[in-house]
């Protein structure tokens, strides 16, 4: 019965996002408050129906209801609880369920917001979003129903992909739809501010929090997945560059620069007409990215089903939105006010430099994802770009954007002083370089990118932590007075510096990579195999018979330079149902670094393949993004009206701060 | 019926909804009617606030104020153009031709959109008995894990593997079952029952194909019991997909012959021989029309013109090349993959096709 009415619900949510669509619309045209106030009840009304069947499609799969054909093609009565749950976004049709169910969600936190945004801006604010949740509502009801019957019902489902089994999936996807779906709000403001053809702070002050926090989310959500990658997949990589990776990278990209752009609006009431642009593009490449993972263009573990109509229905989709966007973006765009005004060299200056290179480096990763897929459509030749194509040209625009980064930060808004910035970095550049020295001496004969990384890492986490010195602390002020007035610094100073320190603490992972090593041999039992000062032995190989899978675990006791640091487990399992090996990596961390153990195959002399890789401050990749993330949350709770003020030309107190 | 109730209340709620805030009157806050100027005033009061806690310095203050107060005028200019009306006959009539869409819109697309993709009959099932079937299935899936993990200890236990195998082949894990029926032949030893079972398993996970290996263990099976029907059956199947069409027929009559009388078996053997062009008394089978060999016969005819006249895609030659197998025309099957491959010379891929058909159908002599 519950199934039932949830597939009803969701009908009735697409007629009242008709409603939500069309009636706010004609109310901020015609001025008319009582139907622009339609608006945020409908929206409310809209989520309260997903929702609603949200649950029932997680009743159908907790109580195994096999006359649910989603239910007996992605769930087994003898899967655990969790993945039960977590199984309603494993398949595509409930992964398109939980984004709508997301939109809505955002959508009626927008209409709960009362008093903070202007009403003609939220009617219309409120409409584009009905238009998006209209697309995608039509698009679950007709090409992706989760809610068809099969008659009659089957004695037992077909089991979750493996793969997806792991916590992983109760995580990645809905952090990854929140920043995704968070974007369609920056987008839905965009559109309507266009359509009302009025821009000022108001506007980024309201659209700020959402992109902060989509972005945050969409950090996370890409940390995890990376992390899922590196555990489950077995390889010991953690990112491949691969299209549905760059998939979600673009978005961010676009988003990054979206987030820095929206602070100069709010602050300076400049950039206006580049913040909406890329407000549209953000959301239009988060659009890209479902459809190149929903449409079956790409296969990889994402791309649950292939079927040609829902890739057809959803670049109809993309083509409507992304086109139609873009559209009134050229029409209304010209009349949009231009505002203040800026000296290159400044805070705005060098935020405009930080947007050109990541939407540079969006605009590769772009070209890199679809060249491939335009290739094999026009010739159907089969070409991949890998990673030596991105080391050639994302790196080379990232870098730059790195180096610059403290300096941008440390520049004051609409005049700055280069030199002057330059001399109060100078501390930062001195330990930045004794730093790489070190590193160069105590890693001798190794690879020289490794200590260059680090070397960045550090100055970008000291040149962040800077601003926060200069700003509380001259010489002579005791250090109590110090100490307070950092305390009292805005906490979206706080949010930027601790942002930034999180990109060094992600590059310094990355450029540890270059010293990891790793070691490859068929081990019997009581062997050892080795990487570099690490060595793992063969204990015992038990088999194990769990519910829906059955495994040969590996035991391996490890050793770093003879010590014993403990023993770790790593699996191969086989699902019985699809009748699918996975492989489980066993992990052992160390400090910051981790051991991986990850087995191949088993032969029949009982010995076994085995893969051992040692890396060095793999952890701080994922460290880093989580500190990136919690530097947007912190900013996003800073709640104060900003406005950039200009400093005069001299002060002379400020300047030259050593930092011993 | 129960469920068109609450799917009608839950169409009610979603039209009030919308009618809700048609039917009201309110006032409106001087934040919503004006909120731009507000939002500069409380930006000015923010940075004195600032400047008291000593966070800006007194000149950042003074030019951020300025900046400040040049936006608060310019916002001022725009309002006044702007304003809501919410009263007058033109509101009232826009109130209700929303009242009226929402009314009409709502519940048309609802119920359309359910109407075309939904299954309310669906709820005719008493729940009781689904229950029951799950309840009854579970206790299947722990009883196989509790064999399963008997079987990890003791591998060797013949009786285990044969109890199991045929329930890995209801549970769809059908190659899991061959390798159960396997090892309980090694255990158990060979029986006819046994080995028959065993070579059905693999025909069927080889969908209906008998290989090699499933017909040495057919033969192993009709030795030790030269009645062995289920075996006999599979040896003929096996004959008929090698070409043998006449020991096929045989081996099928033989069988018949010695059957007892309504033997389960009598049917599906009937149906063979009558696909092989043998007429047998059909007495009450089916009610069904059912297609025969004239009405294949005459269909592959067709497409064979067609294929002459018109030519084909490599497909259709296969196709036909197997439909001539299969209605027993050897001879024609063997000419036909000849002419395929004079049609498709230029075709590397055709040719591979028509190759991989005549290997399938062990079309020896076809080959080229």
């Amino acid at each position: 019965m519950i199934v039932e009415a949830g597939h009803f619900a969701l009908a009735l949510a697409l007629g009242l996002s008709l409603i939500q669509f069309i009636v706010p619309l004609w109310g901020a045209r015609a001025n008319d408050p009582v139907l622009m106030s339609v608006g945020p009840v409908t929206g409310l009304a809209v989520f309260v129906c997903i929702a609603f069947s949200f649950l029932a499609l997680t009743v159908a799969y907790v109580t195994s209801d096999f006359s649910v054909v989603n239910v007996v093609e992605n769930s087994h009565s003898a899967k655990p609880l969790i993945y039960k749950i977590s199984g309603v976004w494993g398949n595509h049709e409930g992964s398109m369920l939980l984004w709508v169910l997301i939109l809505a969600l955002f959508g009626s936190v927008v209409a709960l917001a009362k008093d903070s945004i202007p009403m003609r801006l939220q009617a219309n604010t409120l409409a584009v979003q009905a238009a998006i949740t209209i697309a995608f509502l039509l698009f679950i009801l007709l090409t992706s129903n989760p809610f068809t019957r099969l008659i009659p019902a089957a004695a037992e489902g077909q089991d979750l992909n493996p793969l997806l089994q792991d916590p992983g999936l109760a995580i990645h996807p809905p952090l990854l739809y929140i920043g995704y779906v968070g974007f369609s709000i920056s987008f839905a403001f965009a559109c309507a501010a266009l359509i009302d053809g009025r821009i000022d702070a108001v506007w980024a002050r309201i659209v700020r929090p959402w992109t902060l926090g989509a972005w945050a989310f969409l950090t996370l959500g890409i940390a995890m997945g990376s992390y899922w990658a590196y555990y489950e997949l077995g390889w010991g990589g953690w990112w491949f560059w691969d299209p549905v990776e760059n998939a979600s990278l673009m978005p961010w990209l676009a988003g990054t620069a979206l987030l820095h752009s929206t602070v100069v609006m709010e602050k300076r009431d400049a950039l206006k007409v580049w913040t909406i642009l890329l407000a549209i593009l953000t959301f239009s490449l988060s659009l890209l990215g479902t459809f190149l993972v929903r449409s079956g263009v790409l296969t990889s573990v994402h791309s649950f089903a292939v079927d040609p109509e829902r890739g057809t229905f959803i670049l109809g989709i993309l083509i409507l939105f992304i086109g139609g966007s873009l559209a009134l973006f050229a029409w209304r765009a010209p009349m949009l006010k231009q505002g203040g005004l800026f000296a290159p060299v400044s805070r705005e200056g060098a935020l405009v430099v930080n947007n050109l290179f990541l939407a540079t480096a969006c605009a590769t990763v772009l070209i890199g994802t679809l060249y491939p897929l335009a290739l094999e459509v026009v010739t159907g030749e089969k070409i991949s770009v890998g990673e030596p194509f991105f080391n050639l040209t994302f790196i080379p625009l990232i870098l730059p954007l790195l180096l610059l980064l403290p300096f941008g930060q440390t520049l004051a808004w609409k005049r700055g002083n280069f030199l002057g910035t330059a001399q109060r970095l100078y501390a930062v550049f001195g330990i930045s370089l004794l730093a790489t020295i070190a590193m160069f001496a105590f890693e001798y004969g190794g690879p020289v990118a490794a200590p260059l990384g680090i070397g960045l890492g550090v100055y970008l986490i000291l040149g962040s932590l800077n601003e926060i010195v200069t700003r509380s602390w001259a010489k002579g002020t005791p250090l109590s007075v110090a100490w307070r007035k950092a305390a009292n610094l805005p906490r979206s100073t706080w949010g930027t510096v601790i942002a930034h320190a999180g990109v060094g603490l992600t590059v310094i992972g990355i450029a540890a990579t270059a010293w990891g090593v790793e070691g490859l041999a068929t081990v019997k039992l009581g062997e050892r195999i080795k990487a570099g000062d690490y060595e793992a032995r063969l204990e015992r190989v038990v088999p194990r018979t769990e519910a829906n899978y059955r495994e040969d675990a590996a035991v391996f006791t490890i050793y770093r330079q003879g010590h014993e640091l403990g023993t770790l487990e790593s699996m191969k399992r086989l699902y019985v149902t699809r009748g699918m090996p996975t492989t489980e990596a066993g992990i052992m961390t160390v400090g910051l670094g981790q051991v991986y153990v990850s087995l191949g195959e088993v032969q029949n002399d009982g010995s076994v393949g085995v893969r051992i890789y040692y890396k060095p401050l793999v952890l701080l990749i994922w460290i880093g993004s989580v500190v990136m993330a919690l530097g947007g949350g912190i900013s996003l709770t800073d709640r104060r009206l900003r406005i950039g003020a200009p400093v005069r030309a001299k002060i002379p107190a400020a300047a030259a701060v050593p930092a011993e | 019926m129960v469920i068109w109730i609450i799917l009608l209340l839950m169409t009610a709620a979603a039209v009030m909804a919308v009618l809700w805030p048609l039917s009201r009157h309110r006032g409106f806050t001087a934040q919503q009617l004006d909120p731009d100027t507000q939002f500069y005033r409380e930006q000015i009061a923010e940075i004195e606030r600032d400047r008291e806690r000593g966070a800006l310095l007194d000149s950042e203050a003074e030019a951020a104020k300025a900046e400040a107060g040049r936006r608060l005028l310019r916002a001022t200019g725009m309002t006044a153009a702007d304003a809501f009306v919410a009263l007058g006959e033109p509101a009232l009539r826009r109130r209700r031709a929303a009242s009226t869409l929402a009314l009409s819109m709502i519940p048309i697309i609802a119920l359309a959109l359910y109407g075309a993709y939904g299954s309310p009959h669906f709820m005719a099932r008493p729940p009781e008995r689904q229950a029951q079937q799950q309840g009854g299935n579970f206790d299947l899936m722990t009883a196989v894990s509790q064999i399963e993990a008997h079987l990890a200890q003791n591998p060797q236990d013949g009786r285990g593997w044969e109890v199991v195998a045929p329930v890995y082949f209801r549970m769809g894990r059908v190659d899991d079952a061959v390798k159960a029926y396997e090892t309980a032949v090694r255990y158990l030893g060979p029986s006819t029952e046994r080995l028959s079972n065993y070579g059905e398993t693999m025909v069927l996970a080889k969908d209906g194909l008998v290989s090699a290996e499933a017909q040495a263990v057919f033969e192993q099976a009709v030795k030790l019991d030269g009645q062995a029907f289920k075996a006999r059956y599979y040896l003929a199947v096996a004959a008929e997909q090698d070409g043998k069409a006449d020991k096929a027929k045989q081996a099928y009559a033989e069988l018949l012959a010695s059957s007892p009388e309504g033997a389960p078996w009598a049917g599906a053997v009937k149906q063979r021989l009558a696909s092989l062009g043998v007429e047998q008394p059909v007495a009450g089978q089916g009610d069904a029309p059912q297609i025969g060999a004239e009405d294949i016969a005459r269909m592959v005819s067709g497409l064979a013109e067609r294929l002459e006249s018109q030519g084909g895609s490599p497909e259709e030659w296969a196709r036909l090349i197997r439909s001539y197998t299969v209605l027993g025309q050897r001879d024609k099957a063997v000419a036909t993959a000849a002419r395929a491959r004079q049609v498709l010379a230029q075709d590397n891929a055709g040719l591979k096709t028509i190759d991989a058909m005549t290997r399938e159908l062990k079309l020896t002599d076809a080959a080229p």
